[in-house]
């Protein structure tokens, strides 16, 4: 905690008057403390947030930085199937931007509704244009509710819920659990990979089981995977259904869901209508509307191809995108740690270019994923990534990452003491 | 305004001199991707460890225990293979001059 208290105050004393001001004070070097030029990061999520705060702290204020999402709040995916499981709140997960203001960040909640690439301005409903030198978008993901053609209206979407964009509807799903009689199945439908966070739907049934096994025992879950198998942490999924939830979980592979009936509750895949009491149907997802609009989407009209060694936009060199919108390197999952990662990578590119510097050649990122098989109960998967010269691309290191020996109450401390250092690595 | 100091200092710091091809913020590079579990500039607000102010050869000889099979771990043993010594040594002398 005197960790917690000497770095707030001194923020607080460098946020009070002019933080700038207080910076350029102790500027040890005037190359970096000039002003650099304007980034506007779209987006204040994992990667968004970071973007921003390491933008600014790296360039000693240096850099201006515009920060906007459309969101009053962050709200958090990892951890949020705890919410739904019932063993964190919603208080929990959700944190405030303010102290990004405190370190000269400008933060604005609008959304965005284009960008101008030509004159690099960003489209804002309530204020004019911004003009930008680099833009950082971090828009994460939207869902092709085209692909299930009864759940594309926004009637059935208040029904059938997918809960994969943590706020309001991670909420209502806790309620549709709570409110179904023991007895009830709930049915999860999984999309094909890549979507974002690859082991949480295996960790949302594992939170739902777990919350079956303890206030409602004759219920069951039925999952309906797309995939061919579990995508992530496969052998500790299965290991935690069988040790901890046997005869609640009904596992089925290569079973994509090809449609809903909202009047019936059921679920529609090739083979078969699956009825529950509660569905959770995660539809495929691609790059958010707004990187459509701005024609960053290069890949199987999906996903934002970027060069990994600088995050920067193939389409566009004045432009990176961060997170699940990108066409992910090799072996890269889209995770809120990953995005955090390419934020840091996007940070120190930029100010290097806006510097008249050259790019780090060698960046390295890493990724360690948490899920809870239980309440208190974890497993992990780690890798480390590295800009490969000779086959110019982000490659794992040879040797390096991997899975839990087993799931650790251990683990769990560490999981939550990972939500709480990074939630303060990109909010302060 | 003391942590300031020490990443002034850092900025001169024989190890950060900006040499041909080498980008003089490699280290703080580096770190940056342990914040995510260790805290921003290794100052951990979770149970997790902080690296900031912990001495540059005992981050250097954990990262080689970690690496080796010869410390206990759920994790850094499988992270510590992913980094080359120079990135670990870059990594250390980071942390070592960050305030705890």
């Amino acid at each position: 905690m005197t960790n917690t208290f000497s770095r707030r105050s001194f923020l607080h004393a460098a946020g009070a008057g002019a933080a700038g001001l207080a910076l350029a004070g102790c500027a040890p070097t005037n190359e970096i403390r000039k002003p650099l030029g304007r980034v506007i990061v779209v987006g204040g999520g994992y990667g968004g947030a970071t973007a921003a705060r390491y933008l600014r702290r790296w360039s000693g204020g240096a850099v201006q930085v515009f920060l906007i999402d459309r969101e009053p709040t962050f709200v958090s995916c990892p951890i949020s199937n705890l919410v739904i499981g019932g063993s964190r709140s919603m208080d929990y997960i959700t944190r405030s931007r303010a102290k990004l203001r405190d370190e000269g960040i400008q933060v604005i909640q609008d959304t965005v509704t284009g960008i101008d690439r030509d004159k690099r301005a960003v489209k804002l409903t309530k204020i004019q244009d911004l003009p930008y030198d680099r833009l950082v978008m971090s828009p994460g993901i939207d869902f092709m509710f085209d692909q299930i053609p009864g759940l594309n209206n926004a009637d059935a979407q208040k029904q059938i819920l997918h809960a994969w964009r943590a706020g309001p509807d991670t909420l209502a799903l806790r309620k549709q659990l709570e409110s179904m009689p023991d007895g009830g199945v709930f049915v999860i439908a999984i999309p094909r990979a890549p979507y974002r966070c690859p082991p949480g739907p295996y960790e949302r049934i594992c939170q739902v089981a777990h919350y079956f096994k303890t206030a409602k025992p004759r219920s069951k879950v039925i999952v309906l995977d797309a995939n061919e198998d579990v995508v992530s942490k496969a052998a500790l999924f299965k290991a935690a259904w069988n040790n901890l939830y046997k005869g609640i979980i009904e596992y089925r592979n290569n079973a994509e869901a090809k449609d809903v009936s909202v009047s019936d509750r059921t679920v529609v895949t090739d083979f078969d209508k699956v009825k529950g009491d509660v569905l959770n149907v995660i539809p495929p997802m691609r790059a958010a509307d707004i990187a459509r609009t701005a024609g960053l989407i290069t890949a199987n009209n999906r996903w934002c191809g970027v060069d990994w060694q600088t995050t920067r936009s193939v389409a566009d060199p004045n432009i990176h995108v961060l997170g699940d919108a990108t066409l992910s390197a090799a072996l890269m999952p889209k995770s809120g740690h990953m995005a955090n990662q390419q934020a840091k990578v996007a940070a120190a590119a930029i100010i290097n270019s806006l510097s008249g510097l050259p790019t780090n050649p060698d960046p390295v990122m890493n990724n360690t994923c948490y899920s809870f098989v239980s309440d208190s109960e974890v497993v992990h998967v780690a890798s480390v990534h590295r800009w490969d010269h000779e086959k110019k691309a982000l490659l794992t290191v040879p040797g390096s990452g991997g899975v839990s020996a087993q799931a650790s109450r251990l683990e769990a401390d560490f999981a939550l003491s990972w939500a709480q250092n990074i939630w303060t690595d990109m909010l302060g | 305004m003391r942590r300031l100091f020490a990443t002034a200092l850092l900025a001169v710091a024989p190890g950060f001199v900006l040499a041909q091809g080498v980008d003089q913020h490699l280290g703080r590079n580096l770190a940056a991707i342990c914040a995510n579990c260790h805290g921003t500039d290794g100052r951990s607000v979770g149970g997790m460890s902080s690296l900031a102010g912990m001495p540059r050869q005992q981050i250097v000889d954990r990262m080689r225990e970690f690496r080796d099979g010869k410390r206990p771990a759920t994790i850094m043993h499988q992270l510590a293979k992913g980094y080359t010594e120079q990135q670990v040594e870059a990594v250390a002398t980071f942390f070592a001059a960050q305030k705890p």
